[in-house]
């Protein structure tokens, strides 16, 4: 007969999954390895510069992972040669997304000068020296346009939205779907059709149909955003609201709608950025031009349109410009990007 | 015994000012249907002297020619190459962007530790932003010298391979570029479509996978890339629409030359957007509608196309 012996003693508490130094030293030691490897590479053959490198180094690390830990069985070193590949796949991904920021940086600094931000192109050539000329009359002309783009797509965007969300109407599944869809249209499309529309009917290129054609580009993500924000507006709100005898149009617009504020401003946000650098469809309306302008029936410059038709040029000082103007547009969505993070935590932290 | 008391119907009322209010509010939700059908109508109407001329060798031919400016009866004009060469560079872009987004996808939901999966979500989200004009002019400036180094060793070494071989070596502006640079951009919508997907895996089934003593791969291969399939494949549809309709990255990228090339590294292509780009500035009235009805063409087919990835993708997500 056997018994059992009960002791008092726990076993500690331990977290097998945990990473151990001896984890950490292998993956040092794995990338040093294949690292070495990649240089071996690019000086014993045809391979060259940081590519080369990086190619030799993905090419090794997975193999090296398998060949170490195969004594271990197939299983492991199946796991790790997944590890390495998916970790070297990701991490040529950045790569181009490093060499932009670093490139539209390094080049658009050059034609930056005191007065960049503050001339216009009226009297400067593009190929003109780069103390000369500046970006002014194309950042006032995307401002225009796009402030009287979110005029327009803003409250129709979020309109759709509280129809899908609130309303929940006969057609709020069609109406997600052809949100969709109009995401979708490419943006010489949207371009090609204010052409069609508001160019040839009130003649010719202008700040309103640049704008117009904005609006079809940008009301698919506010309307998206917005969406989802309104979902995280909890029942209890619309009920009480209700229970108080308020209308529904009054629940939307004095509860719903104030408590997600910062969130509609944050779909807004979003949408200014994804339309901000739209340069097909202002090829087709609002067209090239190089002196300031206000008036919304004239021609006006835009950002895109400048850094598009400076490197057309193919004139060394021109594309210098085409780069300073790319570094101020990314600039712009950079900080858009910011605005709509910090805009969005602050809803989150309600 | 007492029966239980009769169901009540109940209904909803709405006020005068609610109807008012929810009549105003469909009204304003039906405008993206409204521009959608205007987008149809007003090219197809600019358009249609083209369908009718040329029927549809407007879309088999590949000839660009408007003949004489003054009569519009020699004009002989299909944008065949053109749907080609968009169908082309898009399939390139997908295949590069499709294995790579699913590595990226991957490693932020599932290797990367968590607050670099925060931080790389909001990353992707602004690199997809990035204006179109700028991955144009970096593929224009940085990109194409080295594609070009690239597409000389392939050419030197796998100029057996039909797709890769040349007629006359000029390898700059090719479909491989203008591919290349489309799966750069691409690149974050569809990773970010796998991300959302791949994480509304069942979380039992992975644990399931770790008590039976599997690697975190095994947990991966069966459990979560099988499910996220379909919204893969989705995804990559949603990014091969935006990369049809690329217009200021293929137009910078691309040599625009009306001829069907299935060589990739040879410097010869176009999409039917930067077409439209890039003859609308001189254009004839004549071609002017040609423009337009090539408009129309590609405004349908993205429409499909994405019509089709929305179908994939939202039953993806009603699967949870």
């Amino acid at each position: 007969m056997t018994t059992y012996q009960y002791t008092d003693v726990v076993p500690a508490p331990r977290r097998p999954w945990d990473h151990r130094r001896s984890t950490a030293l292998r993956a040092v030691l794995l990338v040093v390895l294949s690292g070495v490897f990649g240089k071996l590479l690019t000086t014993t053959t045809g391979l060259g510069g940081f590519l080369g490198w990086y190619v030799g180094l993905a090419v090794a690390m997975p193999v090296l992972a398998f060949v170490g830990s195969v004594r271990h069985g197939w299983n492991l070193a199946s796991d790790r040669f997944a590890t390495s590949m998916v970790s070297v796949a990701f991490a040529a991904v950045t790569i181009p997304w490093v060499s932009i920021v670093v490139t539209v940086y390094q080049k658009g600094s050059k034609a930056f000068h005191s007065k960049y931000l503050t001339d216009d192109m009226r009297i400067t050539p593009s190929s003109d020296l780069l103390e000369y000329g500046g970006v002014a009359h194309a950042i006032i002309g995307t401002l225009i346009m796009v402030v009287i783009a979110s005029l327009i797509a803003v409250p129709l965007g979020v309109l759709a939205a509280v129809y899908i969300v609130e309303i929940k109407g006969r057609f709020a599944k069609m109406v997600r779907f052809l949100t969709q869809a109009m995401s979708g249209v490419p943006s010489i499309v949207a371009g090609l059709f204010i052409y069609a529309t508001v160019v040839i009917l009130f003649g010719g290129f202008s700040a309103w149909a640049g704008a117009l054609s904005l609006v079809i580009l940008m009301l698919p993500t506010v309307a998206r955003t917005s969406e989802e924000v309104l979902k995280i507006v909890p029942d209890d709100l619309r009920s009480a609201s209700y229970a108080l005898g308020a209308s529904q149009a009054r629940t939307t617009f004095r509860v719903v709608l104030p408590t997600i504020a910062s969130g509609l401003v944050t779909a807004a946000v979003l949408g200014i950025a994804r339309v901000v650098g739209e340069t097909a469809p202002l090829i087709l309306t609002s067209s090239y031009f190089v002196a300031r302008s206000t008036s919304l029936t004239d021609p006006i410059a835009s950002l895109p349109i400048y850094i598009f038709s400076s490197l057309g040029l193919g004139d060394d000082n021109a594309t210098t410009r085409a780069w300073g103007g790319s570094l101020v547009l990314l600039g712009v969505v950079f900080v858009l990007f910011a605005l709509a993070r910090i805009l969005s935590s602050r809803l989150s932290r309600k | 015994m007492e029966s239980p008391p009769e169901q009540r119907e109940i209904e909803t009322n709405y006020t005068r000012v609610d109807r008012v209010f929810r009549g105003f509010v469909a009204t304003a939700a039906l405008f993206s249907l409204v521009v959608l059908i205007l987008i149809a109508a007003f090219l197809l109407y600019r358009g249609f002297e083209i369908f009718a001329d040329f029927g549809l060798s407007f879309i088999t031919s590949s000839t660009w020619n408007i003949g004489n400016p003054e009569d519009p009866t020699t004009a002989v004009l299909g944008i065949g190459a053109m749907l080609v060469g968009s169908v082309l560079t898009a399939f390139i872009a997908i295949l590069f962007a499709v294995p790579f987004a699913v590595a990226s996808a991957l490693f932020i939901e599932f290797y990367a530790p968590r607050f670099l999966r925060t931080l790389l979500t909001a990353v992707l989200d602004l690199v997809a932003a990035v204006p179109s004009v700028i991955y144009g002019i970096w593929g224009y400036v940085v990109l194409l010298p080295l594609v070009e180094d690239w597409s000389v060793t392939l050419n030197k070494y796998l100029d057996w391979i039909p797709i890769f071989g040349v007629e006359t070596p000029i390898f700059g502006r090719s479909p491989f570029l203008a591919g290349l640079l489309l799966a750069i951009m691409i690149l974050p919508i569809v990773t970010s479509v796998a991300r959302e997907v791949y994480s509304q895996a069942p979380r039992d089934l992975i644990d399931a996978s770790y008590a039976l003593g599997g690697t975190k791969w095994a947990g991966l291969r069966t459990v979560v890339l099988p499910f996220g399939r379909s919204g893969l494949v989705g995804g990559a549809m949603l990014g091969l629409g935006r990369a049809m309709g690329e217009t200021v990255a293929v137009y910078l990228t691309l040599n625009l030359v009306f001829k069907v090339n299935f060589q990739v590294l040879a410097s010869a292509g176009g999409n039917v957007a930067s077409l439209i780009a890039n003859k609308f500035g001189e254009a004839t009235a004549y071609e002017l509608k040609a423009l337009m009805a090539a408009g129309l063409v590609l405004f349908l087919v993205t429409l499909l196309v994405n019509f089709m990835a929305s179908v994939v993708v939202n039953r993806a997500r009603k699967i949870v």
